[in-house]
């Protein structure tokens, strides 16, 4: 990883500013969302991230690649947010954060299958999912909705599915960065993408 | 026919399992009850599929944009930090 972004890191340290704005804005919307874990509003977050930047120039020369520079990048953000929230009198959702499956929440609602006690097929469908219309799934509506229900994600959700499925972190890069055992990302993940799945669904059956 | 000695998924536990399935994640017995639920069963087979395009359609989401306030800040304190 280190490697990859090696060159970039050399532009900047010789103060190549249009490599410092291209860096910037390529890890923006992960970085707001990591410290929106901890601090909740959006304008927050952002000044967090501001912070984190200022950070990381201070910080840039120590920097050696050891863990990759997206996990060093989000260890700033982190612990700034955590500042941040503790100043704010926010209580850190860390049971949140950690144990997602101490809280239930069904990927699809239970009415959708048939009872327990069905005498034939207990647990199956009771109203499948209908077919998606193919020429809607791309119009700018479609995307419209996906944000919103990302958008009303709880925090920690919406940290996972921003860094998995929008900016394409793998699996380990995520939990290095949030700190996270392998099942509590996935529970994250699962939920996340149930819920905007589920989303899209009544959108297509308005 | 089949293997009766292990219990078919319910409909309601494979959606569960959704995103252990893609994430490669689910152990060799579970991921066979799976696939075996899924040949049979039309309307989880659409479920899943459904699940791969959102996940797809996710991706086409555009990063949020730097404000021109943050972006000049920040470009202020690159300069600074430069000299």
């Amino acid at each position: 990883m280190s490697v990859v972004e090696s060159p970039e890191l050399d532009a900047l340290r010789a103060g190549d500013e249009a490599a410092f704005l291209a860096l910037v804005r390529r890890h923006q919307t992960a970085m707001v969302r990591v410290a929106q874990i901890y601090v909740s509003r959006k304008d927050i977050a952002e000044e967090v991230v501001q912070e984190a930047w200022l950070g990381v120039l201070r910080g840039l020369d120590r920097f050696e690649g050891r863990s990759s520079f997206k996990t060093w990048l989000l260890r700033i953000v982190t612990n700034l947010a955590k500042t941040r929230a503790v100043r704010e009198g926010r209580t850190i959702p860390f049971s949140a954060l950690r144990s997602p499956e101490s809280v239930p929440e069904p990927a699809v609602e239970p009415e959708r299958f048939r009872r327990p006690d069905d005498p034939r097929w207990p647990g199956h469908w009771a109203s499948k999912p209908s077919e998606w219309p193919e020429q809607r799934l791309l119009g700018d509506e479609t995307l419209q909705r996906i944000q919103a229900a990302i958008e009303a994600l709880p925090d920690n959700q919406r940290a996972v599915i921003t860094l998995r499925d929008v900016e394409g972190w793998s699996a380990e890069e995520v939990c290095n960065a949030l700190e996270l055992s392998e099942t509590n990302q996935r529970v994250l993940l699962h939920r996340a993408r149930s819920k905007v799945r589920g989303a899209l669904e009544r959108y297509f059956d308005e | 026919m089949n293997d009766a000695t292990v219990e078919a998924l319910s409909c309601q536990e494979l959606v569960e399992l959704v995103t252990a399935y893609l994430e490669g994640a689910l152990p060799a017995p579970d991921r066979a009850r799976f696939d075996e639920h899924l040949a049979s069963c039309t309307g989880c087979h659409r479920y899943v599929e459904q699940m791969r395009t959102t996940i797809r359609l996710v991706g086409r989401l555009t990063p949020s944009d730097l404000s021109p306030d943050a972006e000049r800040d920040l470009l202020a304190a690159f300069r600074s930090w430069r000299r």
